[in-house]
């Protein structure tokens, strides 16, 4: 019925090769991509951009910037959270240091800043793997966090060492600030998310990206092939944390306005992150964007049907919520490893025979 | 995707189906979970309490019913701003965080949208220049008043000498904490007293390295700003390194009985700087055990009545509710909006004899507030946790802040807010 493959011929490699190959799939990404730019900027409220359109579109960059590395290229980060705050104190520098430049230039230098305190990061990846690495890593959270904490240059030596973005406009109409209009700060963010996953996804299944697969799968083997293990594994640090500082710099210019370093990006950010790749499922740009919708409405729903709709005491909701979450993350490791991703392929193929079972 | 279009729908139709009363409604933004939940539990339940006996005793305020919507922050800004947006929508008249984070947070999302915020002892400290936070006020006191207040007790103590001494300063390693170190920079300055600085990092369990740098240094004396878990492990670790207790003093957000009661005997001497009174003697708790307590709408377990963080969200409660009165009264209306309510924060006077009439006598220092003063006197006083009878007692009068040092300091940064944000002074 549905991803009928029949009578859908590719007579060209380009045909053959193309992002989505089924005609179903195809139609139903330009309906998403076309009630996502077309629509929704005319219905979304203060309440929905702020309290899920932005931090879903945010953590969704992070999570595809994570995936790469850790999905596509098997090295183990957990300093998500860190370079997010790269991003973050990298956009306010420029911010406030260049107060003529616009945001959107803004939001990709703070992303290559942060690639290059990525690959700083990422270099000891050259000599240590797994558990050891996310160790490696984990130092670069801690030392990040600490060091925006410590040297007041980066807050403009502001008394409580909070930074705070100041409004700037593009194309007439506030981006950052408290004057921005919902659907204004809703496009900007998904413009950057648009933009940055067709670039992730056309680099995982070209040469780079095989490279990162090949590194991942097996990295002895694939030096053997030829693939540079040096060259893979920096581009991936580079790569990734491009993405998780755009994240952290529109997590801190566009949703938040004025974040503090310890509370903002601290552990936890990194964790949350995490758990929305192995959610969403590793290696799968779809994965990310998935895991990121979950872990981010999970909590308002609950908290819409537990406190707004049956009336719970806030408490007993909010401990609830850590049980189910909980729970999920445990039940999703036992039943679905490869997560979100992996149920929707399966669904596919289940969709593919359907209505016949075989 | 599909999630996403049902939260969509969901949200909507909860927004749809919420009645339409005229209520005054005043949101509160608590912190039930979490590492700061000691704290946040009972400022959250006094505030609750007092909307529930203005509501049962007197039908409200001016005869309009009050409403409380509590919504859940976990001190996590960005729950903080789910629930400032969720609840805006509703008529909130006033916002109280109890977050310096979150506060700085909606500052200028509240300025925006024209709804006031009060940061009673917290927050931006600078925020008391009315000209130029229109939206935001922190009276009673903030955080340098409770610095100056601290040093001037000191003083007290020392005959009016602090050269040479040696003063810590343990706080949480965040914008609360780092608050008050200008102000004690240029009191050290103007005193001569030296000043360590000891930071200690969210949630403040780990603190072993800075006790063991006060035991070698040995201070004349530490100040503490601290939140949370950070409190008792702090007292703890003072009593573990013998640090004398009478020399120990906390701000007004470490100074609670949650932070005193575990260390037990040993905390016996610790003081803290206070901007209102302490325990529960005074006639408002008889009305609040007759109409809360007895008719079973006490909030929460209802077992911190007259704990000094009750207190301060009763206080809290008390000056929103007066402010709102007299909103009425300047605009005539009794189902007031927001920005009615800023007026009549900005109108707010608090006298011996309405506190008195409150039941409240002598519970906080009488003020006025202005149009350039959003601040209030910051009057502090320093109360001393007494480990026998398990109970907080004033040990001085309420005390001026030296404003020839903070004035200065706060016109600075208020400047320096407004130059950033392109704001005109209001008055």
């Amino acid at each position: 019925m549905f991803y009928r493959e029949a009578g859908d011929f590719k007579t060209t490699y380009a045909a053959d090769q193309q992002t989505f190959p089924i005609l179903f799939d195809r139609r139903t990404y330009y309906i998403v991509l076309a009630i996502a730019l077309g629509v929704m900027p005319f219905v979304v409220t203060d309440y929905i951009t702020n309290a899920i359109l932005l931090p879903f579109l945010i953590y969704a960059i992070a999570a595809i910037g994570l995936n790469i590395l850790t999905g596509y290229c098997g090295q183990v980060s957990l300093g998500t959270g860190g370079f997010m705050a790269v991003g973050a104190y990298a956009t306010y520098k420029l911010m406030t240091g260049f107060p003529d430049l616009n945001i959107a230039i803004i939001v990709v230098l703070s992303g290559f800043i942060t690639a290059g305190v990525g690959v700083l990061f990422g270099l000891p990846s050259l000599r240590i793997k797994g558990f050891y690495l996310a160790v490696a890593t984990l130092a670069a959270q801690f030392f990040l966090v600490w060091m925006f904490n410590k040297v007041s240059w980066f807050y403009n030596y502001s008394a409580s060492g909070q930074i705070n973005a100041p409004e700037r406009t593009m194309l007439g109409q506030p981006v950052t600030g408290a004057e921005t209009e919902p659907w204004v700060a809703y496009l900007f963010c998904l413009a950057f998310l648009i933009v940055l996953a067709v670039i992730a996804r056309n680099l995982t299944r070209g040469r780079i990206g095989r490279s990162w697969m090949a590194i991942r799968d097996m990295d002895i083997a694939a030096e053997i092939i030829g693939v540079n293990p040096l060259w893979s594994k920096l581009s991936a640090f580079a790569v990734s944390s491009f993405f998780v500082g755009v994240s952290g710099s529109l997590f801190f210019a566009v949703y938040l306005g004025a974040v503090e370093v310890g509370e903002a990006f601290g552990i936890q950010k990194s964790f949350l992150v995490l758990f929305m790749i192995i959610i969403g499922g590793l290696g799968s740009i779809f994965g990310s964007l998935a895991g990121a919708a979950f872990m981010v409405l999970l909590p308002v729903v609950l908290k819409l049907v537990m406190v707004d709709s049956l009336g719970w005491p806030t408490d007993l909701a909010a401990h609830f919520n850590f049980i189910v979450v909980g729970a999920l993350i445990v039940a999703f490791l036992i039943f679905e490893p490869h997560g979100l991703a992996q149920l929707w392929r399966i669904a596919k193929e289940k969709l593919r025979l359907w209505p016949f079972p075989h | 995707m599909k999630l996403k279009k049902l939260a969509t729908v969901s949200v909507a139709a909860i927004m749809a189906a919420s009645p339409v009363m005229a209520d005054l409604v005043f949101p509160s933004l608590s912190y039930r979970t979490g590492a700061y939940a000691a704290g946040g539990i009972p400022f959250a339940d006094g505030y609750a309490d007092y909307f529930t006996l203005l509501n049962q005793r007197d039908g409200g305020i001016g005869g309009v019913p009050t409403r409380v919507i509590e919504c859940e922050t976990a001190y996590n800004t960005e729950k903080g701003v789910e629930c400032y947006e969720s609840t805006k929508g509703e008529g909130a008249l006033v916002y109280q965080p109890l977050s310096t984070g979150i506060t700085y947070q909606l500052i200028p999302k509240a300025t925006a949208d024209g709804i006031p915020i009060h940061s009673m002892g917290y927050g931006r400290t600078s925020a008391a220049n009315g000209d130029v936070f229109s939206n935001v006020f922190n009276y009673p006191g903030n955080y340098w008043h409770a610095a100056s207040g601290i040093i001037n007790y000191l003083l007290d103590e020392n005959n009016g000498d602090l050269n040479g001494k040696n003063i810590a300063l343990v706080y949480h390693n965040s914008a609360y904490g780092k608050e008050p170190i200008r102000t004690l920079e240029e009191l050290s300055a103007k005193h001569g007293f030296n000043l360590t600085l000891l930071a200690v990092d969210h949630p403040g369990q780990e603190q072993k390295s800075q006790w063991l740098q006060i035991r070698r240094e040995r201070p004349d004396n530490v100040i503490m700003w601290g939140w949370g878990v950070m409190n008792p492990t702090a007292i703890n670790e003072a009593i573990n390194i013998r640090y004398p207790m009478e020399d120990f003093i906390g701000v007004w957000w470490s100074g609670s009985e949650n932070d005193v009661v575990a260390a037990g005997a040993g905390a016996d001497g610790y003081k803290a700087i206070t901007f209102h009174n302490v325990g529960s003697d005074f006639p408002v708790f008889d009305d609040i055990q007759q109409y809360v307590v007895e008719a079973g709408l006490a909030a929460g377990a209802g077992d911190q009545i007259g704990t000094v963080l009750y207190n301060r969200g009763l206080y809290a409660a008390m000056l929103a509710a007066e402010a709102a009165k007299t909103a009425q009264e300047i605009h005539g209306v009794a189902d007031i909006t927001a920005a009615m309510m800023r007026d009549g924060m900005e109108a707010l006077e608090i006298s011996e004899e309405k506190m008195a009439a409150l039941g409240m006598p002598n519970f906080g220092p009488a003020f006025t507030v202005t149009c350039e003063n959003h601040g209030g006197p910051g009057l502090g006083a320093i109360q001393q946790w007494d480990a026998e009878s398990q109970t907080w007692s004033l040990i001085t009068d309420f005390m001026e802040p030296d404003m020839d040092v903070i004035q200065p300091l706060i016109d600075a940064d208020s400047a320096a807010f407004a130059a950033e944000n392109n704001i005109e002074p209001q008055c």
